[in-house]
């Protein structure tokens, strides 16, 4: 039953399982320091031995690692000349977020300060209806919106893909149907996508004032078209590889087509789920920043572009911040994800 | 028994997406029906319908008014709730103007032309108020620019100005001769940039290249290739060789001086004194449904472009301070303060009065002269953008359609009566500007006669002519 979607199997179980190759290496580097250690066996050093035994891999090794990082690039980015000035250091990059936070904070004052203004003008009847502060969004409102969007992709992505992925593992014709247009659709890129999205999007969203921005769910769509493939992939997996014995207890006890769905095909396949909505997070994510950027879609994507549009001597230290932010809210969700993950899998072994 | 169990779920899986598509249809149409607030203050004569505005711009100076309205408080005074928001280039704010994100932007003049003609995406939209006059130059590489200064006459230890485009012939041969294209940027197939340089390049000789009816190359039989770049790319591009040169706003001829990468060469008021520039741009429908939102934007607007010239700009100074935020322009105050302060820098040690660089309110700088958009009109004929030959009354109609003066003096009047604005701001003029001699060639220019004009300049199509991949053919 799983023979259409064999060919790509083990790639994407084998990205689903190494949890990160990061981690890997660190181990590894671990691993042979405290070998070096105790290869030199002073008593003294006992205890240190301990510390580094416990602490080594979880604690002592990603601090170096960063720490080496940070040294290598606080070295080699003033040698960077660009026309913008030299390539900003950690230090610089650190600046900004400060700046930012304190934009952040100018903003919210700026914002009671415009609320009250309001509140004492309706009060004194000058002002007819309430209005919504309309300063520029702020850091932390893009970061937001980029997750606003991510979460709306993402969860378009899985109601698409969970209800066709099961059909295709649970029906080897139709799995055979859908399977070219699976791989031709699946390594398209986002930015491919974005200028049909725009115009279908434009075409059918005609009211003038809509609940969601148009360029709000363009730029969801496009997560979901890019991000949908891992959750479907794996879900047909997952339920093609249901054991052939449930499905024949299941028929001797004649359980019907959705019985048979919530009680044996369910179960068996969530982990196999849980691991695609993982991976298509992951690509949501990903995807969501190019889509922004050209969506012009509020959002990281968005903060980026402006910057490296106002060219001054700060926009490269912003830049860097954001990308910083970008990779641990990134590195965030998966964490989630993994959870999810684990959790499906300890309840719903058979 | 499979085949069976496979059609169950397909109909399932079909179930679920459509319910998942009619969720997602139901993402964008909620209620065109305005609050009860809104309709409220629609209730009054003149009064604002729609109080809550998105407008687009893009990063260069001369959407300054728009910043200041902001800022300063002219579009709350007028009951407006606005956000202003970057553009990444000139086609996404055109589109999103057209589709309706925005309700309006700082557009190139050219843009609400093209598009009521239909040249590019056809859209019904109009130009109520130009921005500014002048602000553009053309900057060249530090490359062609040790190759030309030599050759240039002096005056006072400076190259004497306004710079020809003839100094560039020489240059461009040169690269004919060893095989590679002589490539500059402008903003826009259709934007005052592509005009201007286009001008300056063919009242030196040099011809920049035909479009073909429906292409946006523009390069059939060109001595200088052009290609569109969006504006804060320019100095990156030229850095990176890419082009040799640039036609843009500011403030990125400056930062070209402040990067040390180009120099700037001439300024768009030495090409053609006092043009007309970027138009205060939006949909002819969203004019037609909100008179009165229409109107209070266009207060307001213009009452930042009075601030902008105030007493010989003295406000200039806080203006740069604004635009310098990162969610307006966002260069360097200094970059900004290069061209908006009275003086232009065309190379280290090069600094010149330039009063003129930029006008926001003096010399009716927002009055929208239907001459002006005849003149756009005249250059799209003359490099084949608009394929065929058309009569005179085909050019003042379609400027009649999209430059709408009768906005612009509802609202100006308006602030006039109040004494906002002084009465004699406001010009009394039948939409011509009197015979146009301001041109570096000075081939004078009468808005009411396009087709003469056309047939004047030199280097361009003519009567009859039409372009082909080939060349130019017809007589």
């Amino acid at each position: 039953m799983a023979t259409a979607f064999a060919d790509m199997e083990p790639k994407e179980m084998a990205q689903a399982q190494s949890e990160n190759p990061v981690a890997d290496t660190a181990t590894a580097r671990a691993a042979s320091e405290s070998k070096a250690e105790k290869a030199a066996p002073p008593a003294a050093l006992g205890k240190v031995q301990d510390v580094i035994a416990k602490f080594g891999k979880g604690l002592i090794a990603p601090i170096l690692g960063i720490a080496a990082f940070l040294a290598i690039w606080a070295a080699l980015a003033p040698q960077v000349d660009t026309s913008l000035g030299a390539l900003p250091g950690p230090l610089e990059v650190a600046e900004q977020g400060v700046a930012l936070y304190d934009e952040w904070h100018a903003a919210n004052v700026a914002k009671a300060e415009f609320y009250d203004a309001q509140d004492a003008r309706m009060a004194a009847g000058t002002q007819a209806m309430a209005f919504d502060y309309a300063g520029p969004p702020t850091f932390l409102d893009q970061v937001l919106t980029s997750l606003k969007t991510v979460a709306l992709g993402f969860i378009l992505a899985t109601v698409f893909a969970v209800p066709i992925g099961l059909a295709a593992g649970l029906s080897p014709m139709f799995n055979a149907a859908i399977n070219p247009l699976v791989q031709i659709m699946k390594p398209v890129s986002p930015l491919a996508w974005l200028p049909i999205v725009t115009m279908v999007v434009s075409a059918t969203v005609s009211s003038a004032d809509p609940m969601l921005a148009k360029s709000f769910v363009i730029s969801a769509i496009v997560v979901m078209l890019c991000s949908l493939w891992p959750t479907l992939i794996n879900t047909a997996i997952g339920t093609a590889s249901i054991d052939k014995d449930l499905l024949n207890v299941g028929r001797v006890l004649k359980l019907g087509w959705f019985a048979k769905l919530t009680r044996l095909v369910l179960p068996s396949s969530l982990p196999y789920i849980f691991t695609g909505m993982r991976l298509s997070l992951g690509v949501g994510w990903m995807v969501l920043i190019a889509a922004e950027m050209l969506a012009q879609n509020p959002g990281l994507g968005k903060f980026v572009w402006d910057e490296f549009q106002n060219g001054s001597s700060q926009s490269l230290a912003r830049i860097m911040f954001a990308v910083i932010v970008i990779g641990l809210i990134g590195f965030l969700l998966d964490r989630i994800m993994m959870m999810l993950q684990s959790f499906a899998n300890r309840n719903h072994t058979i | 028994m499979s085949m069976k169990r496979g059609f169950g779920f397909t109909r399932r899986a079909a179930v679920v997406a459509l319910m998942a598509s009619v969720a997602l249809a139901g993402c964008g149409s909620k209620g065109d029906a305005p609050s009860g607030d809104a309709v409220k203050a629609a209730a009054a004569p003149g009064g604002v319908e729609k109080p809550v505005l998105k407008l687009g711009f893009i990063k260069l100076t001369d959407m300054a008014p728009l910043a200041i309205a902001k800022e300063k408080g002219f579009f709350a005074e007028e009951g407006l709730n606005v956000t202003l928001e970057p553009q990444a280039n000139w086609k996404v704010l055109l589109d999103g103007v057209i589709g309706g994100q925005l309700d309006g932007a700082h557009m190139l003049a050219g843009q609400p032309i093209a598009a009521t003609i239909g040249y590019g995406t056809k859209a019904d939209l109009i130009a109520p108020l130009s921005l500014d006059l002048n602000g553009n130059a053309i900057t060249v590489s530090n490359k062609v620019w040790d190759m030309v200064k030599p050759n240039l006459p002096m005056e006072g230890g400076k190259p004497k100005h306004p710079i020809s485009a003839a100094v560039l012939q020489p240059v461009v041969a040169s690269f004919k001769q060893q095989g590679k294209p002589f490539n500059m940027g402008m903003v826009f197939p259709v934007s005052t940039h592509n005009y201007e340089l286009r001008y300056w390049l063919a009242a030196g000789g040099l011809n920049p290249g035909f479009y073909t009816p429906g292409d946006v190359g523009g390069t059939v039989d060109a001595d200088v290739q052009l290609s569109v770049t969006p504006p804060p790319q320019m100095p990156a591009t030229l850095e990176a060789g890419t082009i040799e040169g640039y036609c843009v706003g500011e403030p990125w001829n400056q930062a070209a001086v402040q990067k040390k990468i180009g120099v700037p060469i001439i300024t768009d008021n030495e090409v053609w004194h006092d043009n007309p520039e970027k138009v205060f741009g939006l949909r002819k429908d969203f004019a037609d449904k909100y008179p009165g939102t229409t109107a209070a934007m266009l207060r307001a607007i213009i009452k930042a472009q009075q601030w902008l010239d105030a007493d010989g700009g003295k406000n200039r100074a806080e203006a740069v301070k604004i635009l310098s935020q990162p969610n307006y322009v966002g260069a360097d105050e200094k970059v900004i303060a290069a061209s908006m302060t009275g003086k232009f820098t065309f190379e280290p040690g090069d600094t010149r009065d330039a009063p003129g660089f930029n006008i926001f309110f003096d010399k009716n700088a927002g009055y929208p002269f239907y001459s002006d958009a005849i003149w756009y009109l005249t250059q799209m004929r003359r490099w084949g953008q608009i394929p065929e030959d058309h009569d005179d009354q085909w050019y003042i109609d379609q400027a009649k359609a999209v430059y709408r003066p009768d906005l612009y003096l509802a609202a100006a009047r308006g602030l006039a009566e109040k004494g906002v604005i002084p009465a004699d701001a406001i010009p009394e003029t039948d939409g011509f500007k009197p015979v146009d001699n301001g041109f570096m060639d000075h081939i004078p220019y009468d808005g009411h006669k396009p087709n003469a004009y056309i047939q004047s300049l030199k280097i361009g199509l003519k009567k009859g002519q039409k372009v082909t991949a080939s060349g130019v053919t017809g007589s």
